[in-house]
C-alpha cells in the first residue's frame, strides 16, 4: 500500500516537474517575445520615422502607419522569440546522430496561422479602404492648382486666379487644394513628404489628388518618379501661409 | 572537379562516328569557342550586310542606322552565331539535314576536366554548376556597382560620376541582380537538385538544357556592354518606363535586347523543370512525397512560362517605338503611357515570386534536415505554393497606387495584395513549427536559412506597409521602397542562394566547405545587410526618393553611414569567395550524405554518377520523415531488375 502511493506520489510529481518545465519554457518565450516586442517599440518611437504632418490627409494615413506598425511588432517578436527560443533550446552538436520528435503538423494550429492573418489584413484593407475613400473626397470647394511637370521643374498653375503660374508652391492653410497633374515629356511624381500624398504626373492623362493643408511653415516638393539626368535636382518649395498672406502673395505675382 | 568516370556506352554505335580530323580542324570547325568567337563575327556581317543591303534598296537615309545595326547584327544575329559556333545546335542541325544523329550519344555528357564546363554540355549536374558560376560572377559585377553607387551617395552633391552614369549604375545593378543573379541562380541550384531528387538520370530535354544556359551570359554580357554604347549605359532603371526609356539613349537598346535572351533562356529552363517534373518522376514518387524544393520549382515555372512573355511584349513595344517609329506608349500618336506599366508588372510582380519560390525550397530542405524534423504541414507548405502562384498573378497593379491608373483598381489591387500574408505567414509558421522541439544543427546553411526567416518577415511586413494603398501613396518610390526590396530580394533570395550553395556544395563538389569560414561569412552578412538597409526605411519616410544622386542634406549622416556599412557587406562577400575557391580546390572531401537528409541526391556519390542513379530508387514514403521509426523515402532496387520491370 505504502509502496503503491509512493509510486502515485512519484508519478505525480514527474508530471508536475514536467509541467514545471513546460511552464518555465513558456515564460522564457514570451521574455524573450517581450525583449524583441519592447526593443522594436522603442525603436519604432524613438526615431521620427514620418515628417512632421502638414495636412489632414497625412494624419489620416499615419494612424494606418500606427496600425500596421503595431501589427508588424507582434507578428516580428513571436516569429523572432520562437526562432531564438529553438536554437537556444535545442541546438544541439554538429556530431549529434538522434532526430527529432516526428510532428508532422498540427490541424488546429495550422488554421489558427491561416486565420487570424487573415482576419488581420482584411481589417488593415478596410482600415485602408476607409481611409482612401475620405483622402479622396474633395469637399464643396477645393482650390485648383495644376502641377505640370516637365524635365525637371514643376510650375504650378492657379485656375482660380486667372491662371497665376508659379515655380514656387504657396498655399494658404486649411483649404483644401486640388491639384491636377500633367506632364510635357516623361512621367514625373509629384511629392511634398510632409503631405503624404503623392501623384504621377503621365503625359498623355491627367492625375489628380487632394491636400488640404494644415500646418503653416516651407516644405519640400520632390519628384519621385526618375524622369532623366536631372532626376534628383528636380526640387521646388512649398510654402503654406495664412489665407491673408496668401491673397497677398497672389496680388503680388498678379502685379 | 570531374564528376564522372568515362562512359562507354556511345562507342556502341560506332558507324555513327565521324571521319578522323585533325585537332587543328577540331579547333576551328568543331563545336567551341573558338568556331563560337569566328560564327559569332560572321553573323555579325551577314546582319550588318542586312541592314544596309535593305535600307540602302528602299533608299532610306542614312543607310547606317547605329541602333537598328546593333539590334539586328550584334544583339539578334550575333548572338545565334555563337550559339551555333558552340555547337548548342549541331544535334538538331543534324536532324533536319537528314544527317545521321546519335540519340545515344553521351559525349556531350559530364565533365572529366575542367575544360568541360567551358563548352555545351547536357549534364544537368555540369550545367547546374556553369549557371552558379555564371551567376555569382556577374553578381559580384553588380556588386561592385552598387558600392561604386554607394560611394557617390555617401556625400550630398555630386562627387565621382555624372548623372547619365549613375542612372546607368543603378540601372544594370539591378537589372543585373534580378535577370543575371538571382532568377538564374535558382535555376542553377534547381538545375542540379530537381533531377536528383526526383530519382531521374537527368532532365528532360538535355540539349535545351544546355542551351537555356548559354542564352545566359549574352545576355549578361549586354547589360554589362551597355556602358561603351554612345551615350552611355541604359539609365532609365531596371523598370525602364516608357517614354523616359523611348528617349534614352543607344544604351536602352542592350536592356531591350538583353531581357529578350534572358527572358528566353527562363522561359526554356521552366518548360524543361515542368516536363521533368511532370514525366521523370521516379517510380512511387507521386506529387505528394515530392520534396518541397521540387513543389517550389514546378510553381515557380509555371509562374515563369505564363508571365514572362508580357516582359519580353514590353520591351520589344518599346524598341520599336524607338526603331520602327510605332506609337505603342507615345501619347502624341495615340499610344498609351500607363500600357507599359501594365505590361511591365504582370511579369515583374510574377517575378518577385519567380524569385523567392525557389528560395522557400531551399529553406524547407535546410530546416528540415537540419532540425531532424518532418517539415511541419507539409501539404499546407505545398499548397501555400500554389496559393501564392494563383494570387501572385492578381497583384501586378499595386506598384502602380500612385501612377494614375483606374481608380476602381486600388481597392481590389489592395485586397489581394494583402491576402498574400496568408500564404506567405503559412510558410513562415511552419518554418517556426519545424524548430520546435527539434535537434537543430546551427551549420552554414540553417544560419542563412534562419537568418532568410526572420529577414524574409521585416521584407513581408514592409509589403505589409506597401499593400495598403494610402501608406503607399506616402512611402512609394522612396528609398523605403529600395529598403523593402532589398529585404526581400537579399535577405530573402540571396541568403536562400547562399544556404543552398552550402547545402549543395559537398554533394556538388565532392569536398566540404569549411564551416567557420561560412559562419564568419554569415554573421558579417547579417550584420552589415541590416546596418544597410534598415536606415533606408527612415530615409525613404522622411523625404529621400529613389534613384537620385544628390540629396537633401538633412540625410548626409545617414547615407554616410549606409555606404560604410555597404562596403563592409561587399566585403564580407571575399569571405565566401576565398571559401569557396579554397575548398573545391582542397577542401575536406566530403560524406556521399554529410546532413543525412532523406531527399535522394543524399542517397548517391558525391558527386553523383554520371547518370545519377546506377539503381533505380523505389520512392516509399515521404521525403521529411525524420524521426519516424523504420519510416524510408526511397529504396534502391538494382537497375537490372528495374529495367526489367519498366520495360
Amino acid at each position: 500500500m505504502a509502496q503503491r502511493s509512493a509510486g502515485v506520489a512519484s508519478k505525480i510529481a514527474r508530471a508536475w516537474s514536467r509541467l514545471e518545465a513546460v511552464r518555465k519554457g513558456i515564460v522564457q518565450l514570451v521574455a524573450i517575445g517581450l525583449v524583441i516586442g519592447v526593443a522594436l517599440t522603442l525603436v519604432a518611437l524613438l526615431f521620427q520615422w514620418l515628417p512632421t504632418s502638414a495636412s489632414e490627409e497625412f494624419d489620416r494615413i499615419q494612424a494606418i502607419y500606427w496600425f500596421a506598425t503595431v501589427i508588424s511588432i507582434v507578428i516580428f517578436s513571436l516569429v523572432g522569440a520562437v526562432v531564438v527560443f529553438s536554437v537556444w533550446k535545442w541546438r544541439v552538436p554538429l556530431d549529434d546522430d538522434a532526430d527529432g520528435p516526428p510532428i508532422h503538423g498540427h490541424t488546429g494550429l495550422e488554421i489558427a496561422w491561416t486565420a487570424v492573418p487573415a482576419l488581420l489584413v482584411i481589417a488593415l484593407g478596410i482600415f485602408s479602404t476607409i481611409v482612401l475613400a475620405r483622402n479622396g473626397e474633395a469637399g464643396d470647394n477645393p482650390m485648383e492648382v495644376e502641377a505640370l511637370g516637365q524635365q525637371f521643374a514643376w510650375k504650378f498653375t492657379y485656375g482660380d486666379y486667372d491662371d497665376l503660374e508659379s515655380g514656387e508652391l504657396v498655399l494658404p492653410v486649411g483649404q483644401e487644394v486640388r491639384f491636377t497633374m500633367r506632364s510635357v515629356d516623361v512621367i514625373h511624381s509629384f511629392w511634398v513628404p510632409n503631405f503624404g500624398q503623392k501623384m504621377d504626373a503621365v503625359p498623355g492623362i491627367e492625375t489628380e489628388i487632394l491636400v488640404t493643408p494644415k500646418r503653416l511653415g516651407e516644405f519640400a516638393v520632390v519628384c519621385t518618379e526618375l524622369c532623366g539626368l536631372g532626376h534628383a535636382t528636380m526640387r521646388a518649395k512649398a510654402r503654406v501661409v495664412e489665407q491673408a498672406e496668401f491673397d497677398a502673395w497672389v496680388e503680388e505675382q498678379q502685379a | 572537379m570531374t564528376t564522372t568516370a568515362h562512359d562507354e556506352r556511345h562507342e556502341l554505335y560506332p558507324e555513327h562516328f565521324e571521319p578522323p580530323r585533325s585537332p587543328t580542324w577540331k579547333l576551328f570547325f568543331g563545336p567551341g569557342l573558338v568556331r563560337g568567337a569566328w560564327m559569332g563575327l560572321l553573323f555579325f556581317g551577314l546582319g550588318t550586310l542586312l541592314v544596309l543591303g535593305l535600307r540602302w534598296w528602299w533608299s532610306w537615309t542614312p543607310v547606317w542606322n547605329t541602333e537598328v545595326v546593333l539590334a539586328v547584327a550584334a544583339m539578334t544575329a550575333a548572338p545565334i552565331g555563337f550559339l551555333a559556333g558552340i555547337g548548342s545546335f549541331d544535334y538538331w542541325l543534324y536532324y533536319f539535314s537528314g544527317r545521321p544523329t546519335r540519340p545515344e550519344d553521351h559525349s556531350g555528357h559530364g565533365a572529366r576536366t575542367w575544360k568541360d564546363y567551358f563548352r555545351v554540355n547536357t549534364d544537368h549536374k555540369v550545367i547546374g554548376v556553369q549557371y552558379l558560376v555564371t551567376t555569382f560572377v556577374f553578381f559580384t559585377i553588380a556588386g561592385l556597382m552598387a558600392m561604386f553607387f554607394r560611394a557617390e551617395l555617401a556625400k550630398p552633391g555630386l562627387q565621382f560620376v555624372d548623372s547619365q552614369t549613375f542612372n546607368g549604375l543603378v540601372s544594370v545593378h539591378a537589372t543585373l541582380m534580378i535577370f543575371l543573379f538571382i532568377i538564374p541562380a535558382f535555376a542553377g541550384l534547381a538545375n542540379f537538385a530537381v533531377p536528383l531528387m526526383l530519382g531521374a538520370p537527368d532532365m528532360a530535354f538535355p540539349r535545351l538544357n544546355a542551351l537555356s544556359f548559354w542564352l545566359l551570359p549574352i545576355a549578361g554580357v549586354m547589360f554589362v556592354a551597355s556602358f561603351l554604347a554612345p551615350g552611355g549605359a541604359f539609365g532609365a532603371g531596371w523598370t525602364g518606363y516608357a517614354p523616359l526609356s523611348e528617349g534614352q539613349p543607344l544604351g536602352q537598346t542592350f536592356f531591350n535586347m538583353g531581357v529578350q535572351w534572358a527572358g528566353a533562356s527562363s522561359i526554356m529552363t521552366a518548360l524543361n523543370f515542368l516536363v521533368t517534373i511532370i514525366t521523370m518522376r521516379a517510380p512511387g514518387m507521386t506529387f505528394w512525397r515530392m520534396p518541397l524544393l521540387v513543389w517550389a520549382n514546378f510553381t515557380t515555372s509555371l509562374l515563369v512560362v505564363i508571365a514572362t512573355p508580357f516582359i519580353a511584349g514590353s520591351q520589344f513595344f518599346v524598341m520599336f517605338d524607338r526603331i520602327l517609329h510605332t506609337d505603342f506608349f507615345v501619347p502624341e500618336g495615340g499610344g498609351y503611357v500607363l500600357g507599359y506599366q501594365h505590361i511591365f508588372w504582370f511579369y515583374s510582380h510574377p517575378a518577385v515570386y519567380i524569385m523567392m519560390l525557389p528560395g522557400f525550397g531551399i529553406v524547407s530542405e535546410v530546416i528540415s534536415s537540419m532540425s531532424r524534423k518532418p517539415i511541419f504541414g507539409y501539404r499546407l507548405m505545398a499548397l501555400s505554393l500554389v496559393g501564392i502562384l494563383v494570387l501572385g498573378f492578381s497583384v501586378w497593379a499595386h506598384h502602380m497606387f500612385v501612377a494614375g491608373m483606374a481608380d476602381w483598381l486600388r481597392v481590389p489591387m489592395m485586397i489581394t495584395t494583402l491576402l498574400i500574408a496568408v500564404p506567405t505567414g503559412i510558410k513562415v509558421f511552419s518554418w517556426t513549427a519545424t524548430l520546435w522541439r527539434g535537434r537543430i544543427h546551427l551549420t552554414t546553411p540553417m544560419l542563412f536559412a534562419l537568418g532568410f526567416v526572420t529577414m524574409f518577415v521585416i521584407g513581408g511586413l514592409s509589403g505589409i506597409y506597401l499593400g495598403s494603398v494610402p501608406i503607399d501613396i506616402a512611402a512609394s518610390d522612396t528609398y523605403f521602397i529600395v529598403a523593402h526590396i532589398h529585404y526581400v530580394l537579399f535577405g530573402g533570395s540571396v541568403f536562400t542562394i547562399f544556404a543552398g550553395v552550402y547545402y549543395w556544395f559537398p554533394k556538388m563538389t565532392g569536398r566540404m566547405y569549411n564551416e567557420r569560414l561560412g559562419k564568419l561569412h554569415f554573421w558579417l552578412t547579417f550584420v552589415s545587410f541590416n546596418a544597410t538597409f534598415f536606415p533606408m526605411h527612415y530615409v525613404g519616410l522622411r523625404g529621400m526618393p529613389r534613384r537620385v544622386f544628390d540629396y537633401d542634406e538633412a540625410f548626409g549622416d545617414m547615407n554616410f553611414f549606409i555606404s560604410i556599412a555597404s562596403f563592409v557587406l561587399g566585403a564580407s562577400f571575399v569571405v565566401f569567395v576565398y571559401n569557396v575557391v579554397v575548398s573545391w580546390t582542397r577542401g575536406e572531401i566530403a560524406d556521399p550524405n554529410p546532413w543525412r537528409a532523406n531527399t535522394l541526391e543524399w542517397q548517391v556519390s558525391s558527386p553523383p554518377p554520371i547518370f545519377n542513379f546506377d539503381e533505380i530508387p523505389q520512392v516509399v514514403g515521404g521525403p521529411y520523415e525524420y524521426g519516424v521509426p523504420g519510416a524510408r523515402h526511397a529504396v534502391m532496387s538494382p537497375a537490372k531488375e528495374a529495367e526489367e520491370v519498366h520495360a
